[in-house]
């Protein structure tokens, strides 16, 4: 045993060693990456197919995303962008990169997404692309916890809520975490965002439950009981996304185009 | 606490006599994080057996080339390469899974079970011995982390591997599930029930005192200085 401790002993073994440990790791981080990438691919097209109502168990996630197209959206001017291939463009990655997003001023990060908010974002369109059935609209923001990633899916109109979704969030269990509780999410549907006439979004979560006598019902959502952080947390990044700095100028064209005809 | 060389009884003691995490007290912080749900809490304990397995069965393949004072280094690295292959399966074939254990699975890496049996056995036993020591310690690790799972999941969430067992008044239901279930505190108390119910089956698991209390001898009149 004594020839194991010599210093070239050590160093072959140290250095053999590495160099088995570093093939294994890198062999199966490579041979499985297509894998991953497909099942990260259809977790982001199953949560967009969720949220948009569309989605049926038993058919093909790839075919049933077939009716959706990916758009990417200049959030300053409202407009589309073509020179952005939306499957390609990450999205949150595009925060740090300063020709791609720009820093909030003081009290306008209202969602908590660190300062910084990107200036291109990939939307969703079902349907027909020029005259879409549903706007599905990535939105995010601090709860209590964790930040809160998910799609908020808007009817033709740009104003009635089809669904509200998220895909990640560390809230509370049982509290918190009852943002992804389906009883909960049925109460979105059939909300509007913005009150008649106005880009200043009316949506928010209000305590003590909604009634049909409740005042402006249709821009109020019952809070999460156990759970005013959270409840908070959604309500401020809903305002925040469909505010001016989030999607209200381009969501303006679906409510003019709507209100014109 | 017998030390069976058998098969059977490499497989079989780590589960209730030589449990790693009842009678050892090693790899709880995992235990905690992972339970609240009977699924993850199966595929955490089959991420560790197949991470002790191996490694104890690597380990004890170069236990003779080793050198001592690199030893503990060495081990590390084969264990963390393991960790990261694991990982890497979880995330291309239980891609929801993986995506609830989180940074978890990488935590292995630190699960004491795994280092524990590495050094404790694998560095004096052949291979084949030492990768069943693997298992039957990943198994023993398992049976513990089902065990706090079921109680978790079913008065947290009233649910058994995501079946509806109680229906929870959220869902229209009558039962009020116990938010004390899902936060990570609860595991140490359902453990700690654990251990107790585990050795009063088997009282020769009880440790002795390392000490003995003894009474105050000081003088009552030192009361008050400091």
């Amino acid at each position: 045993m004594a020839s194991n401790d010599s210093i070239k002993k050590t160093l072959t073994v140290a250095l053999s060693l590495c160099v088995v440990c570093s093939v294994v790791v890198s062999t199966a981080a490579v041979a499985l990456r297509p894998t991953q990438q497909q099942n990260q691919e259809l977790d982001r097209k199953t949560n967009i197919l969720q949220v948009a109502n569309l989605l049926e168990p038993g058919q093909s996630v790839d075919q049933q995303f077939g009716e959706i197209t990916p758009r990417v959206v200049d959030l300053r001017s409202g407009e589309y962008v073509d020179d952005i291939d939306p499957d390609r463009f990450d999205q949150i990655a595009s925060t740090q990169d300063p020709a791609m997003s720009r820093t909030l001023g003081g009290g306008q990060d209202r969602a908590g997404i660190g300062g910084r908010v990107e200036n291109y974002a990939t939307i969703y369109l079902v349907g027909d692309p020029e005259n879409p059935d549903e706007i599905i609209l990535p939105v995010r923001g601090q709860g209590l916890w964790s930040l809160m990633l998910g799609y908020l899916a808007l009817e033709g109109d740009g104003n009635t809520v089809v669904g509200l979704s998220f895909y990640e969030q560390g809230e509370t269990p049982g509290l918190g975490g009852e943002v992804d509780n389906p009883r909960w999410k049925s109460l979105w549907p059939g909300k509007e965002i913005y009150p008649e006439g106005s880009n200043e979004p009316a949506i928010r979560l209000v305590k003590g439950g909604v009634g049909s006598n409740t005042p402006d019902a249709e821009h109020k959502v019952d809070a999460l009981s156990g759970a005013t952080l959270t409840s908070t947390g959604v309500t401020n990044l809903l305002q925040f996304w469909m505010g001016d700095e989030g999607f209200a100028n381009y969501l303006a064209r679906f409510r003019d185009t709507s209100q014109g005809a | 606490m017998a030390k069976t060389d058998t098969a059977r009884g490499l497989l079989i003691t780590p589960i209730f006599q030589n449990n790693p995490i009842a009678l050892q007290i090693l790899g709880i912080c995992s235990a905690l994080a992972v339970t609240n749900s009977m699924s993850t809490s199966l595929v955490m304990g089959l991420a560790v057996i197949a991470v002790t397995a191996f490694s104890n069965m690597f380990v004890s393949l170069i236990r003779n080339h080793m050198p001592s004072s690199i030893r503990i280094i060495i081990q590390m690295t084969i264990i963390a390469s393991l960790v990261i292959v694991v990982d890497q399966l979880l995330r291309a074939f239980a891609y929801d899974l993986s995506k609830q254990l989180s940074v978890f699975v990488g935590l292995i890496i630190t699960n004491c079970i795994v280092m524990g049996r590495a050094e404790a056995y694998a560095m004096q036993n052949g291979p084949g011995l030492s990768f069943l020591d693997g298992v039957g310690n990943g198994l023993g690790y398992t049976f513990i982390l089902l065990a706090v799972g079921f109680f978790r999941e079913l008065l947290g969430s009233g649910s058994i591997f995501g079946i509806t067992i109680l229906q929870t008044v959220n869902d229209g239901g009558w039962y009020l599930p116990n938010g004390l279930m899902l936060l990570p505190p609860s595991a140490f108390f359902v453990i700690g029930l654990l251990i107790w119910a585990i050795r009063s089956f088997s009282p020769q698991q009880i440790e002795t005192s390392e000490f003995k209390i003894t009474t105050n001898t000081k003088p009552h009149t030192a009361q008050g200085s400091v």
